[in-house]
């Protein structure tokens, strides 16, 4: 019988297994939703480590802890771990847990799929993180693997691809997931137009998952048969072009881009609403909007670019289409700050942090708009003043928004009220230290200094150590986070179902009590 | 363990930037400020109109900042809860939505237009007075004035290159221009319009000088071409900007921008020392002259791979310490060094009979080994002749 | 409902899995996407490797454009690579032949393969070439010394906006990939 019905069948008369055998076996979304989440939690941990390597030897200029060569696999392993193994792997988390409950559906479309996609996760993961260990160290030609660099690594070359075809195959059976129980599991009544905006984003950030994740897969596999078996895709001696390799993997590498942020964007319109009392502003041009940005990524791609010598046509084209992304983006921000106007505020942590997100992601988004302008560009390509960008846009941007959506829903996951106070330190510690941490990078990267370089010239010293200083701050102050985490899933202040006040006008996921019943809307909820 | 760790980790500097930081702080650092904050003017026309765009779009971006989150903060002043405000219930306005769908828009062509000035300006590489070629190797720049025929090879300089080792126990600030110096810089004229041809031996590098305005990748087999007109005689430093392995952050940029006529006399003595260094092979060399200048050659161009001690990494690059080609037969080794193999570059393109005479030499005498032959520079000469120059043939 | 519920799921479920499917393939398809994309636009200055038919161009004796031509190696390949003239001063709509000159420093034999690239890349489409070692991996025996003719027009339609023209030559070594 079907994955659905069957899965029924077995979870109908009885709760959760007992033991590692429920974790291993279940195909309960909320089971598969907290380990996507915890998953994501310790990647954050790991990644955040080697962060915390790449800033503990940029504190000072001169080499004292690392060799150039280990500095590389670092800066590599970070993105690597950070992208596919802490950001996807938490929002697929949030999609597991919360896509059913807002759309009235008892569980995800293809239950089964959803378990094996996790442990495809986990083992792609751990694939990743062993070629640490092995001869010629873990991949060190940075996280976009450009050729002929990337063909230079030791052995671990293969495990590295072989893990990021686990890591593609597990998303896009996530993403096939997910858009299935979005378009086929709906409560009656719950038009598309009708649906949170967390589900639209998710919906299209799974079509941009499903188009550009074998894109990137087909792209890891010809530098593997340039490697192994001959090929020459990207190989001039052979009639190849190693900028075609750019191209490839930025065709999937922007949207990929959107795949990172889209998700956050649902987030922020999800909270923004609660915790000003007011429904969202312009709930259809933020749908709209959504789908334009996933359009116009697939036509930015080159910006990525610049530098290596396109026609002026060329460089045109990508500039100005990429000036363009401003537009629905800003359409976004608007309609959130009109969501707040005139509305009653209250700032629990939740909305604190989107708030941050808000103002933190927008000064991303500046530095986005100053990089599309392609004779800065080339100024600010391959500077730090890149690494500054993507950061606020992926740091306060994204990984703010996980955690403003961790605080948002944790309540809802255990049962628990989390302790206020103590996430509201969480909350000032993070936002103080992350600029600490990112905003003096802009003024390296103008001033002349080059990303992934272990080492630099003493001019630089001054804003690398107040950035590890804020490196550190930051980090440290994640195990704040994963405390109060570990102590609300314990025990606590009981919550009650609707959490927030005001919510259920909010969402379906507010209907139901806290902590969530092992299983949820069996029978479809009505919708008005 | 940590203070272990940490070594002699330089309280008294450390001290030092902190002391800076609380000046810079107070906005008494920045007179005499060493580190900058924003994108150097440069000393280009073209460095000028990108530096022009630079503050256009970031004060553009300054001003919708400030309204917008002006708002926004107003909003979150006014319309909390604790003070009592009543939460309004719309949620929709086609024309505010509208408005802010066009403006930003109109703001963005405004925006488009001088890019588009700037990058038709770059684009025109017309007629120059000067081509160089440079080419990225691991790790370090090879220039090609393609029109005077002089070559030289340029990496970084030898004081930092020991200061830069993992715990070297020398002070980076000590070093004057740490990790920006270079054995040989690049010489041009200035108010001339120079031509840099681009391409790469091995794999990506990019090239960049922030004074001149641009970077431009260098791509193993396209070349890729900009051109500068320096305004300003003086030094300007840059660093490799594209991801080039393990010593990517080591192969800096030098460029000179002197008077045409002081630019001539560099290139005469240029051409003449590369005689020089041609007819220095042509002599016999005693075995600690050999020993001592393979030492130096070794430390610029082998150490960063072989390590200092000859160690190499293990499962990357191998030792030369012991390693069977070193202490094989002569041939064996000339040979490697002269062809390469592998990731070893072909060093007889890059240096000349002397230095390739004395590192064989060094190495086979050296770094623990003893095979106790040497080479001279005479034996090397023939065997390189033909790679500088061609032998005129008849059918030429 | 459950039964109606398993087929919505498998003909969507098979019909993203077959975009995915789609989407590989098409990773696979932008190589000569590219290739045909670099034809139009000239990007990275690529040319295709194939001779041109010598044409009847009327010369535009009163245009000259500068052409430089520009050597380089890949790597350790074991050759000394030159061009016999740097530069050259010619009209569009005229052919000419110039001479390259290379020479294997090694004792045995080298496969090699001489990639060419134009700047400014625009420009690359009005370079056409009848006769160029390029076209062909060459085999040169040991220490062979070898002159290499390239028999070429620049297109009379050569845009005016430009009078500057680098051809570039880039030799790799294919002596071990090689599997002649």
């Amino acid at each position: 019988m079907s994955a659905v019905t069957s899965a029924h069948d077995e979870h109908d008369d009885h709760g959760p297994k007992k033991g590692f055998m429920r974790w291993l076996t279940t195909t309960n979304h909320k089971d598969i939703g907290t380990m996507y989440l915890v998953f994501a939690l310790v990647m954050f941990f790991v990644g955040g480590a080697m962060a915390l390597v790449i800033r503990a030897e940029l504190f000072e200029p001169g080499l004292q802890f690392v060799n150039p060569q280990f500095f590389n696999s670092m800066t590599t392993m970070h993105a690597l771990i950070m992208i596919f193994g802490a950001v996807m792997p938490a929002f697929a988390g949030f999609a597991n847990w919360m896509i059913p409950m807002m759309i009235g559906a008892p569980d995800m479309a293809l239950p089964r799929m959803n378990n094996m996609s996790f442990w495809l996760l986990v083992a792609g993961g751990v694939l990743l993180f062993s070629t640490l260990f092995m001869e010629g160290g873990a991949p060190a030609a940075g996280w976009t693997m450009y050729p002929p660099l990337v063909l230079q690594t030791g052995n671990s070359l293969p495990f590295a691809i072989f893990s990021i075809h686990l890591l593609g195959v597990s998303s896009i059976m996530a993403a096939i997931n997910i858009v299935a129980t979005i378009f086929n599991m709906r409560a009656p009544g719950m038009g598309l137009m009708k649906m949170p905006m967390f589900v639209w984003t998710w919906l299209i950030t799974g079509f941009l998952l499903i188009a550009v994740m074998p894109v990137f897969a087909g792209a890891v596999t010809m530098l593997l048969t340039d490697r192994f078996f001959e090929t020459s895709f990207f190989d001039a001696a052979g009639g190849g072009d190693p900028v075609l390799y750019q191209h490839i993997f930025w065709f999937f590498g922007h949207p990929e881009v959107y795949i990172l942020i889209l998700p956050t964007f649902g987030l922020a319109s999800t909270i923004i609403p609660v915790f000003a009392r007011k429904p969202l502003f312009g709930y259809h041009s933020m749908v709209y909007a959504t789908i334009v940005i996933a359009f116009l990524s697939f036509v930015v791609w080159a910006h990525h670019m610049f530098t290596v010598g396109m026609p002026i046509a060329g460089e045109l084209f990508f500039m100005y289409a990429t000036m363009l992304v401003a537009v629905p983006t800003g359409v976004k921000v608007f309609n959130w700050i009109a969501t707040m106007w005139k509305g009653a505020m209250t700032f629990e942590t939740p909305m604190l942090f989107t708030v941050a997100f808000v103002v933190l992601f927008t000064l991303g988004g500046f530095s986005g708009l100053m990089l599309a302008i392609a004779p800065a560009d080339f100024q600010y390509h391959d500077s730090y003043f890149i690494v500054a960008h993507f950061h606020y846009v992926l740091v306060p941007g994204t990984v703010f928004m996980i955690i403003a959506g961790t605080y948002y829903w944790l309540p809802k996951w255990t049962g628990h009220r989390y302790n206020e106070k103590l996430a509201k330190v969480h909350f000032w510690m993070s936002t103080i230290s992350v600029n600490v941490l990112f905003f003096p990078q802009h003024f390296l990267g103008l001033a002349g200094m080059p990303r992934r370089i272990p080492d630099y010239a003493v001019q630089f010293a001054e804003f690398n150590m107040i950035s590890s200083v804020g490196g550190f701050l930051f980090g440290f102050s994640q195990l704040i986070f994963l405390y109060i985490i570990i102590k609300t899933i314990r025990g606590g202040e009981k919550a009650t179902g609707e959490v927030w006040e005001g919510a259920k006008k909010h969402g379906l996921e507010w209907t139901l009590p806290s902590p969530v019943p092992y299983h949820t809307f069996e029978t479809p909820p009505k919708i008005k | 363990m940590i203070k272990i760790m940490l070594g002699d980790f330089s309280v008294k500097k450390t001290k030092q930037i902190f002391a800076h930081l609380f000046l810079m702080l107070l906005g008494v650092g920045e007179a005499n400020a060493e580190y900058a904050l924003n994108m150097p003017r440069g000393v280009t026309r073209i460095s000028n109109d990108v530096y022009d765009l630079h503050m256009l779009i970031l004060w553009i971006c300054v001003v919708i900042g400030v309204l917008v989150f002006g708002v926004m903060f107003y909003s979150i002043y006014y319309h909390r809860k604790s003070v009592g405000h009543e939460a309004e219930q719309f949620h929709d306005n086609v024309k505010v939505e509208l408005l802010w769908t066009v403006i930003p828009t109109i703001i963005l062509v405004a925006m488009a237009i001088p890019a588009t000035k700037t990058m038709l300006e770059m684009d025109d590489v017309n007629e120059p007075d000067i081509t160089i070629k440079i080419t990225g190797w691991q790790w370090k720049w090879e220039y090609d004035y393609l029109d005077s025929g002089v070559h030289f090879f340029s990496s970084l300089d030898a004081e930092s290159n020991q200061a830069r080792q993992l715990n070297s126990g020398v002070e980076a600030a000590d070093v004057d221009n740490y990790l920006l110096n270079v054995d040989n810089p690049l010489v041009i004229p200035v108010n001339k319009k120079i031509r840099f041809l681009l391409t790469a031996a091995d794999v990506l590098h990019a090239w960049w000088v922030p004074e001149f305005g641009w970077k431009k990748d260098n791509v193993p087999g396209f070349i890729n071409d900009a051109w500068v007109s320096v305004q300003k005689p003086g030094i300007y430093r840059g660093q490799c900007a594209e991801l080039c392995g393990k010593d990517h952050g080591y192969m800096p940029i030098v460029v000179i921008a002197k008077e045409q006529a002081e630019y001539e006399q560099w290139l005469e003595e240029k051409k003449a020392q590369a005689l020089a260094e041609a007819s220095s092979a042509d002599r016999q060399w005693s075995q600690a002259e050999l020993m001592a200048k393979g030492a130096e050659v070794y430390q610029a161009n082998c150490a960063s791979c072989h390590m200092a001690d000859g160690q190499g990494v293990p499962g990357t690059f191998p030792a030369l310490a012991g390693s069977s080609i070193v202490t094989g037969a002569m041939d064996g080794e000339v040979a490697m060094v002269l062809n390469g193999r592998g990731m070893m570059p072909a060093f007889g393109a890059m240096l000349n009979a002397s230095d390739l005479a004395a590192v064989i030499s060094f190495t086979r005498n050296g770094l623990s080994n003893k095979v106790g032959d040497s080479v001279q520079p005479l034996i090397i000469k023939p065997m390189l002749a033909a790679m500088t120059q061609p032998e005129e043939d008849d059918d030429w | 409902m459950a039964v109606e519920g398993k087929r919505k799921h498998t003909s969507l479920v098979l019909k993203l899995f077959s975009v995915t499917v789609l989407m590989f393939g098409f990773g696979y398809l932008l190589v000569p996407i590219y290739d045909v994309f670099c034809d139009l636009t000239g990007l990275n200055g690529k040319l295709d490797g194939n001779a041109e038919q010598t044409q009847d161009y009327a010369v535009k004796t009163d245009r000259i454009v500068t052409l430089e031509m520009v050597t380089a190696l890949n790597e350790q390949t074991p050759l000394i690579f030159k061009a016999k003239n740097s530069k050259l001063k010619v009209h569009p709509g005229q052919y000419y032949t110039v001479e390259f000159y290379a020479e294997n420093k090694t004792n045995r034999p080298l496969h090699a393969r001489a990639i060419p690239s134009v700047t400014p890349g625009l420009a690359a489409e009005y370079l056409e070439k009848t006769e160029c070692f390029c076209f062909t991996e060459q085999v040169f025996k040991p220490y062979e010394r070898r002159v290499m003719p390239v028999r070429f027009v620049i297109n009379p339609n050569f845009p005016e906006r430009y009078n500057t023209l680098t051809l570039a030559y880039t030799f790799f070594d294919l002596t071990e990939t090689s599997v002649n």
